[in-house]
């Protein structure tokens, strides 16, 4: 593949070409002639080039006692402030930088300036021999003799199979890892208990929110009455749980059939966990009445029961239905009638269940 | 007679750091190695140092790690910060992101460590990707590296694992979110996805056994890994000696280089030194990660316009792009009652799926195309591999859309335009854009060996303007020494392989297909130029250099 004649219009045809190979490449003409440096040849320029090795070398010096000073002469007392944090965090790096970039910058221009830099040209050999080659085949053909595993495949066959299970220990072990998922995906702390409806109560500090106080255009983030406390499993059932409450005009929402009731005098809950892969869908446009979600920008339309409108999510956010008790707060009057969050293998196997 | 007997007699050191090698020597032979080692010749060029840099970062990730472990405590027991940082007293929050704010305000020195460690993480992975993209380009993947290529990429997946595992630990609402955007593709894998997720996680998300056991896979498991690959990786590169670039006194069955002592060996050495500078020099001045700022994790608060850490960019981009619903299609689908959600895993899987594949599978598939089986030391300059490089690009281009799709909300708010129209850009750049930059990048490359052609034929303009007698301007062009323009002419040009009968005489499908490719890689190319072709431009007077060289640009097809 050296011979380009094949279909290369670049034949002239003004020399004598006589159809050898050999004049259609240029010849290696080898390595370059070696050139000196200002530094081979200037004893003062070597001189001076040593001068700026050492002073390198100096730098590092200083950049060391930087940071030691820094680190002993700055106190982190009780009272620190951010800025002590960043002058000491500063210093400390400078003087690690100025150290270290000494000695590598010193060493670095002891090498290009000072070290010969003549370059020197090694034979390459073949990273494999014939003749290794035969002799580790004559090698493994005795060990294989040896054992004689060809002449004895019940031996062979029963190592064979002992080794294929011999792993599935190793794996069952792990089985402890995690609880089987079961249907605890299916449930959130939303489903009423023993009878008694859970109120809608602010995020963080979980005081309930009455009806009156949900002024149109207003949002609130809600967690279950409860949640706070929970000593085991808090995170958990918050990741499940957290919901949006906002207030529109209830002409502009448009509730399919089923779900008239599960508003309140246009106050709607929907799950703040995204559909998509579960950030928390904590943007909400009160001009538009659309939720975004700031991981991934899928877009819900609160007018259309957060239909997907934008994004990489799929499936509508979740609503709550809701209610006002006796006392003029907001309930749940059950659980989601869904499951929340994003989508899994049994995720539809759990909305029957739920619905059943 | 004598010689010999006095080589024979025990050698005696004369002086005590002698007799201390000696007797080291004496014990390990490392006279031996040395004499094997302590010249090896290296070739030298800038371009080579990208591998150094991941090395060098990963040994200081090593180092600042190990300081990091001393204060660190992984667990998901919930606390009440008693710290110095008041904006965060008593507030809630597990013990791993209060012990990751003690680091950072109450050990001396923490902070810094802190952001050498996570500077120098962020300089491993691209280091690393610079590297592949180096040696891709260069074709330094070819027979007898082709295995060495594929322990890089595997260290470039553990490098992006080692990346996540510890970008999650300090539990702080960034990183908390960034397992939660994990959870959730987990959980769309068919059939295992949701067991997956309660076994990573002991049971529902979030739970209190992830940050321990990211912990585990952080510090032990997975640099362990990459350090048994970076053995096998230099073992690879001392077996085969380094690969040099193309010119005078180069070839395949040469190395050209300084010797490892002590010129090499001095650079090498005294580039990690720098490295390390370098890193300090950002730890110093950039912040990096502010943890402070973002509170413990809570599923229920996010910020806007956060970001995974550039490797991880990709991924999430590809998210980003995927629409889960066109008009009334929807990506979800329930198939026997089961749910599919192909919105998550597509964009999740594919892309990067294809990247690694692709990228795994690259030496093997030029060796099909090119049936060249020969070993390759000496580089190729990417425009002298055309289409090569025009893959390269287009799949480097593919990469960034996605990566930039990771910030397009970011790009929303910095230039003022519509999130939703950067989102509808960049899905249409996920498909166009490789196609244009694999054309643009190929027809650049032809044309840069064009240009060498012209200059190795005729000269290099000197901008020197000569009136001639009868009135006429030319540029005066010098001509090349013969070094120089062996660089520009000292490359196989490699031509379709049209299809040959196997054995039975029998042209398969299997062999039109690779002859098909072979003529798509290797169509369009401009041969270098010949000694008969510099007779030619001499004998034609240099007062029409430049005329000549138009008549004899060529591309042959």
């Amino acid at each position: 593949m050296g011979n380009h004649s094949d279909g290369s219009p670049n034949h002239s045809g003004t020399v004598a070409t006589a159809g050898q190979n050999e004049v259609e490449k240029f010849q290696d003409p080898g390595l370059p002639p070696h050139r000196l440096r200002l530094a081979d040849t200037d004893p003062v320029a070597a001189k001076r080039a040593e001068r700026q090795v050492a002073i390198l070398f100096g730098t590092s010096v200083i950049g060391t006692l930087v940071f030691l000073v820094a680190y002993f002469a700055i106190d982190l007392g009780d009272d620190t402030t951010i800025a002590t944090i960043r002058t000491q965090n500063l210093l400390l790096g400078l003087g690690t930088a100025f150290a270290m970039l000494g000695i590598g910058t010193g060493i670095v221009h002891w090498a290009k300036a000072l070290m010969p830099d003549h370059e020197v040209s090694e034979e390459r050999h073949a990273i494999r021999t014939e003749e290794d080659r035969q002799a580790a085949v004559r090698i493994v053909d005795d060990i294989v003799e040896e054992t004689g595993i060809k002449r004895r495949p019940l031996i062979r066959n029963t190592l064979l199979g002992a080794v294929a299970l011999a792993p599935l220990p190793a794996l069952a072990i792990f089985g402890d890892l995690g609880p089987r998922p079961d249907d605890a995906l299916a449930h959130t702390m939303w489903a009423p208990q023993d009878g008694k409806l859970k109120r809608l109560t602010r995020d963080p500090d979980g005081t309930p929110i009455k009806a009156s106080d949900v002024t149109i255009g207003s949002a609130f983030h809600v967690i279950p009455e409860g949640l706070n406390e929970l000593h085991e499993g808090k995170l958990n059932e918050k990741a499940k749980a957290v919901v949006l409450l906002m207030r529109l005009d209830p002409n502009s929402l448009n509730p399919s059939e089923g779900r008239e009731s599960w508003s309140y005098n246009g106050i709607v809950a929907y799950s703040k966990i995204c559909t998509h892969v579960g950030c928390p869908v904590a943007l909400y446009e009160q001009q538009t009445h659309h939720l975004l979600c700031p991981c991934h920008q899928s877009t819900f339309d609160l007018t259309r029961e957060c239909k997907v409108i934008f994004g990489p999510a799929s499936r509508p956010l979740p609503q709550l239905p809701i209610a006002v008790d006796a006392e003029g707060y907001l309930v749940a009057t059950s659980d989601f009638r869904e499951p929340v969050g994003p989508s899994y293998w049994e995720r539809d196997e759990h909305e029957r269940l739920i619905n059943s | 007679m004598s010689a010999s007997s006095t080589a024979e007699a025990p050698f005696v050191p004369k002086t005590k750091v002698g007799s201390f090698t000696n007797f080291v020597d004496e014990r390990v032979g490392g006279s031996g190695i040395l004499r094997e080692f302590g010249r090896k010749v290296f070739p030298d060029h800038w371009s080579f140092m990208f591998g150094e840099v991941a090395l060098y970062s990963f040994v200081i990730l090593l180092m600042s790690g190990t300081f990091l472990t001393f204060f660190f405590d992984p667990s998901m027991a919930e606390t009440h910060y008693q710290g110095s940082y008041t904006p965060l007293y008593n507030v809630e929050m597990s013990v791993a992101y209060s012990s990751s704010l003690n680091i950072s305000f109450d050990v001396r020195g923490g902070l810094f460590m802190r952001q050498v460690h996570h500077w120098a993480a962020l300089l491993f992975v691209a280091s690393l990707g610079v590297h592949m993209l180096r040696v891709f380009f260069t074709g330094a993947f070819r027979k007898p590296r082709e295995m060495n290529w594929v322990v890089g990429g595997v260290l470039l997946i553990l490098a992006m694992a080692a990346g996540f595992t510890g970008y999650s630990l300090p539990d702080d609402l960034l990183s908390g979110n960034g397992l939660r955007i994990i959870d959730g593709v987990i959980k769309s894998i068919p059939v295992i996805g949701t067991y997956t997720s309660f076994f990573l996680f002991g049971g529902e998300f979030p739970g209190t056994a992830i940050i321990g056991r990211l912990y585990v896979l952080h510090i032990l498991l997975v640099p362990a890994l990459i350090l048994l690959m970076i053995v096998i990786h230099l073992f690879m590169v001392v077996v085969h000696k380094h690969t040099q670039y193309p010119g005078p006194g180069r070839n395949d069955g040469n190395v050209v280089g300084y010797p490892l002592g002590p010129v090499y060996a001095a650079k090498a050495g005294g580039f990690f030194f720098i490295v390390f500078g370098v890193l300090a020099l950002m730890a110093a001045a950039f912040t990096i990660n502010p943890i402070w700022n973002y509170g413990p994790y809570d599923p229920s608060p996010v910020s806007a316009g956060t970001q995974p850490d550039w490797y991880i960019g990709f991924v999430d981009g590809a998210l980003r792009l995927m629409p889960g619903v066109i008009n009334d299609f929807h990506f979800e689908w329930v198939i026997f009652g089961r749910t599919l959600t192909l919105n998550v895993l597509l964009p999740a899987l594919v892309p990067a799926g294809i990247i690694f594949t692709v990228l795994f599978m690259y030496p093997w598939i030029e060796r099909w195309i090119t049936k060249d089986n020969r070993e390759h030391h000496v580089l190729d300059r990417p425009r002298n591999a055309p289409t090569r490089t025009a893959i390269g690009v287009a799949g480097f281009t593919w990469y960034c859309v996605m990566w930039a799709a990771a910030g397009s909300d970011l790009i929303a708010t910095h230039f003022h335009v519509s999130l939703n129209d950067v989102t509808y850009w960049l899905r249409t750049l996920f498909f166009i854009g490789p196609v244009i930059a694999f054309i643009v990048t190929k027809r650049i490359a032809l044309a840069l060996q064009r240009k060498d052609r012209e200059i190795a034929l005729h000269g290099r303009e000197t901008g020197r303007i000569v009136r001639l007698p009868h009135g006429e301007f030319i540029e005066v062009h010098a001509p090349l020494d013969e070094y120089k323009r062996y660089k520009l002419v000292g490359f196989e040009s490699l031509a379709p392989l049209p299809a040959e009968p196997n054995e039975h005489g029998v042209v398969t499908r299997k062999e039109k297909r690779r002859a098909a490719l072979s003529k798509w890689f290797f169509e369009d190319r401009v041969a270098p130029a010949t000694p008969a072709e510099l007779e030619a431009a001499h004998a034609h007077g240099h007062h029409e250099a430049i005329a000549a060289g138009e008549d004899q640009k060529s591309l042959s097809h």
